[in-house]
């Protein structure tokens, strides 16, 4: 009686067909309500406006091996502008037969990046590859060693100069950030004013004017016959410009900690350095490393104002691409390529900040 | 405990700690150390940079901004020649930075509303297509975006001659967009007027509202009371001095358009750029804040009676603010500094002009000297006001 009993109901009590499926997902997720409805309809004609369009003009009546001349006569999008001109968007003014050099350093950064995402690699040995990597990168991108021809940083460009601009900004950044930052929360009202005068400022004002300052007035600075390369310089205003947003994160994982560990360093009489060192830094920088992240992806794309400076960086090099009269008009095409470059790059960090935030998050 | 104890005590004093063991006296030495570190690095930049200026025999000093400017200024909102001086010039440039501060962060906060709401649409398509959005705008550099806009309007929009018309008067080109506005008329100063007087009877009105609910218990209504006020003064105004009506519409004379008013495609670009980049990262603040006040908040409001006006009003509203606040003001401050970004595209913002004053009169410590003060006069103006809005919404404990 019982299984006749259930055999039926196994027949019978099936869900509804419309509640169930595809039709039952559209249902819930898509016409759950008259206003909702209503929202999927208009959306839908907006998309349908919108996206055939984009698809003819980017795909169907598109050029993507053809010189600037075809280009301006044809309706559809001017691809060809990017295999064309590539490699000096990519490398910039370096000299043409050396560009395989920037093009291993780079793949030599994607590698050690990649490498360092899994957390099972962060050991000491890896900031010894580190060290030794951009050793690797700067002896590639300068040359002058091991019978590398020597190439002057002022023909630096494009890609490898964006990603020098942005790895070694940050990793400069990052050991003066967490001083400030320890300096802020000092008891010493002497190294606490300096600090936050030095943070606050920075924070106040616009990264663009820190770069003017670096091409104009940083030269004023130093003794008479001594100059500094220009991508230093720039460099030298994105250390000091991302240092302050660095510190003011680190500052959020300091306060983060409790008494209770401060005092139990101290009652095992450990002295500033060791309590900071040994006990406070190991956990407070781990609780910030995603917004850390955040910070890098932010420096990643502020470098692009180093265009502003008349640094050829990958931004720069596209523009000038574009003044060239065969090129002429066809901006949307190349800064969407761009615009895909950075974006892959800042998708794939934030991507991993999410991740490492769920890996090293104790559920506490 | 005997008395044998307590003589047994040792009574000596200690013995002095050593100096630089004493962590007071070393935290002074430090300090000090510290101070003296930074004047000698201060005195060394100092006495370089005198030394450099005197060699190429530059003038310290703001004499300069009494001197005659020579340069022309695209988009003004005060009247301005190349004639006027550099103080002049530079005043040009702080409203131009302000106008599209003011008017980028309304949008701005308009649109990262919206779209933080449509991310926490049920509708999966709305849902996505922010999510989508919001990844897109924040992952692409704001100048970048800047480039795209103004090379936008710029090559795809027509010429003035073959202007687009969406309406009666308006004009679309790649000069900007034209748009008829009313005719100067002394009856514009007193609808000022009246909507500034009832701003203040709002004002009034709200906080006698309030009283009278506490003392009685009746709502009165205060909205559409205010609406009819703000709405009516100004048209009461206007029809008493005559009603003017008389338009200043744009006319194609040459190769441009004369009349009316006209936005140019570089505040266009930046406008545009800046709002739909920032929008990206208010959304998330916003998605964030309305998330943190949790359910049983509105089911708690219902179960109360009160209409879902009063539940958005009374009880979401003012705890989801007080999440969204803080980050948003770092937003808000986040798109001032980025109008900076003028300088790329040609609008002529603060940055720009002294860009230029630089350029020509050499004075670049001065220059960028006033840069850092006006924008860091930005960023503490607008943070006080935040923080004592923010004090006002925080939570009282009981």
């Amino acid at each position: 009686m019982s299984k006749a009993y259930s055999e039926k109901t196994e027949e019978t009590i099936k869900p509804p067909l419309t509640s169930v499926g595809v039709i039952g997902w559209i249902k819930a997720n898509l016409l759950n309500s008259w206003f909702n409805s209503l929202l999927t309809v208009a959306t839908l004609y907006l998309l349908l406006k919108i996206i055939p369009a984009f698809i003819r003009w980017a795909f169907v009546d598109s050029l993507w091996m053809s010189t600037g001349a075809e280009c301006h006569q044809a309706g559809g999008a001017c691809w060809s502008i990017i295999p064309a001109n590539l490699r000096f968007i990519l490398f910039g003014f370096f000299p043409y037969d050396l560009q395989w050099r920037p093009l291993v350093a780079m793949i030599l950064l994607v590698g050690l990046l990649f490498y360092s995402q899994n957390r099972n690699h962060w050991k000491k040995s890896l900031a010894y590859l580190w060290i030794f990597g951009l050793f690797i990168m700067g002896l590639l991108m300068k040359g002058g060693l091991f019978g590398l021809t020597s190439v002057e940083s002022a023909q630096w460009g494009g890609l490898p100069l964006t990603l020098i601009l942005s790895v070694f900004g940050l990793t400069a950044a990052y050991p003066l950030g967490v001083v400030l930052a320890l300096g802020r929360q000092s008891k010493m009202p002497a190294i606490k004013t300096i600090c936050v005068i030095y943070i606050e400022l920075i924070r106040g004002v616009p990264l663009i004017s820190l770069l003017f300052m670096s091409s104009v007035v940083f030269p004023l600075f130093l003794p008479e016959g001594i100059t500094v390369n220009k991508i230093v310089r720039a460099q030298a205003a994105i250390i000091l410009f991302t240092a302050a947003y660095i510190a003011e994160v680190v500052r959020g994982g300091l306060q983060g900690m409790s008494r209770g560990q401060y005092e139990a360093a101290e009652s095992l009489g450990l002295n500033y350095y060791q309590t900071m060192r040994l006990v406070i830094l190991p956990q407070a920088l781990k609780i910030v490393i995603p917004p850390t992240v955040s910070i890098l992806i932010s420096a990643f794309k502020d470098t692009s104002l180093v265009v502003i400076i008349a640094l050829y960086d990958l931004l720069k090099t596209t523009q000038s691409v574009l003044s060239d009269p065969e090129w002429m008009g066809f901006s949307s095409e190349a800064y969407l390529f761009i615009a895909l470059i950075y974006f892959v790059c800042c998708f794939a960090m934030s991507n991993y900040s999410r991740r490492l935030e769920r890996e090293l998050d104790t559920g506490h | 405990m005997g008395k044998g104890d307590i003589d047994s005590i040792d009574k000596t004093v200690p013995e002095a700690v050593p100096f630089f063991n004493d962590p007071a006296k070393r935290s002074i030495l430090y300090q000090l150390g510290a101070m003296l570190l930074l004047g000698l690095l201060g005195y060394y930049l100092l006495s370089n940079t005198m030394a450099n200026l005197e060699r190429q025999s530059i003038a310290t000093g703001l004499g300069f901004l009494e001197k005659e400017s020579s340069f022309e200024i695209g988009e003004s909102l005060i009247s301005y020649s190349a004639a006027d001086t550099y103080a002049r010039a530079l005043v040009v440039g702080v409203l131009n930075t302000l106008i599209v501060s003011f008017v980028g962060i309304i949008l701005t906060v308009i649109l990262g509303t919206f779209i933080g709401v449509a991310r926490l649409s049920t509708n999966w398509l709305v849902s996505r297509l922010a999510a989508v959005y919001i990844e897109v705008f924040q992952d692409i550099p704001v100048l970048l975006q800047l480039f795209f806009w103004y090379a936008f309007f710029y090559e795809l929009l027509p010429s003035p001659r073959q202007a687009l018309s969406p309406g009666a008067g308006i004009f679309i080109s790649n000069r900007g967009m034209v748009f008829p506005v009313p005719e100067s008329h002394p009856a514009h100063k007193y609808m000022a007027a009246a909507f500034l007087g009832g701003c203040l009877c709002v004002y009034l009105l709200r906080r006698w509202a309030r009283k009278q609910q506490a003392r009685t218990g009746k709502v009165f209504p205060v909205f559409s009371v205010s609406a009819g006020i703000l709405v009516g003064f100004p048209v009461i105004a206007w029809w008493l001095s005559g009603a003017p009506a008389a338009m200043d519409v744009p006319a194609l004379t040459g190769f441009n358009f004369e009349g009316g008013v006209n936005i140019s495609p570089e505040f266009s670009a930046l406008l545009l750029g800046l709002v739909l980049y920032t929008a990206a990262f208010v959304a998330e603040v916003v998605r964030a804040g309305i998330q943190a006040v949790s359910h049983g908040q509105t089911e708690a409001a219902m179960s109360l009676g009160l209409k879902s006006g009063q539940v958005l009003n009374l009880v979401i509203l003012p705890q989801a603010l007080r999440v969204i606040i803080p980050p948003l003001t770092s937003q808000m401050l986040n798109l001032t500094k980025n109008s900076s970004l003028a300088v790329a595209i040609g609008y002529p913002d603060f940055v720009s002009v002294a860009g230029t004053t630089i350029n020509q009169t050499g004075q670049a410590i001065e220059g960028i000297a006033m840069m850092m003060v006006v924008y860091l006069f930005f960023s503490l103006t607008t943070s006080a006001f935040m923080n004592w809005y923010n004090k006002k919404v925080a939570l009282v404990e009981r």
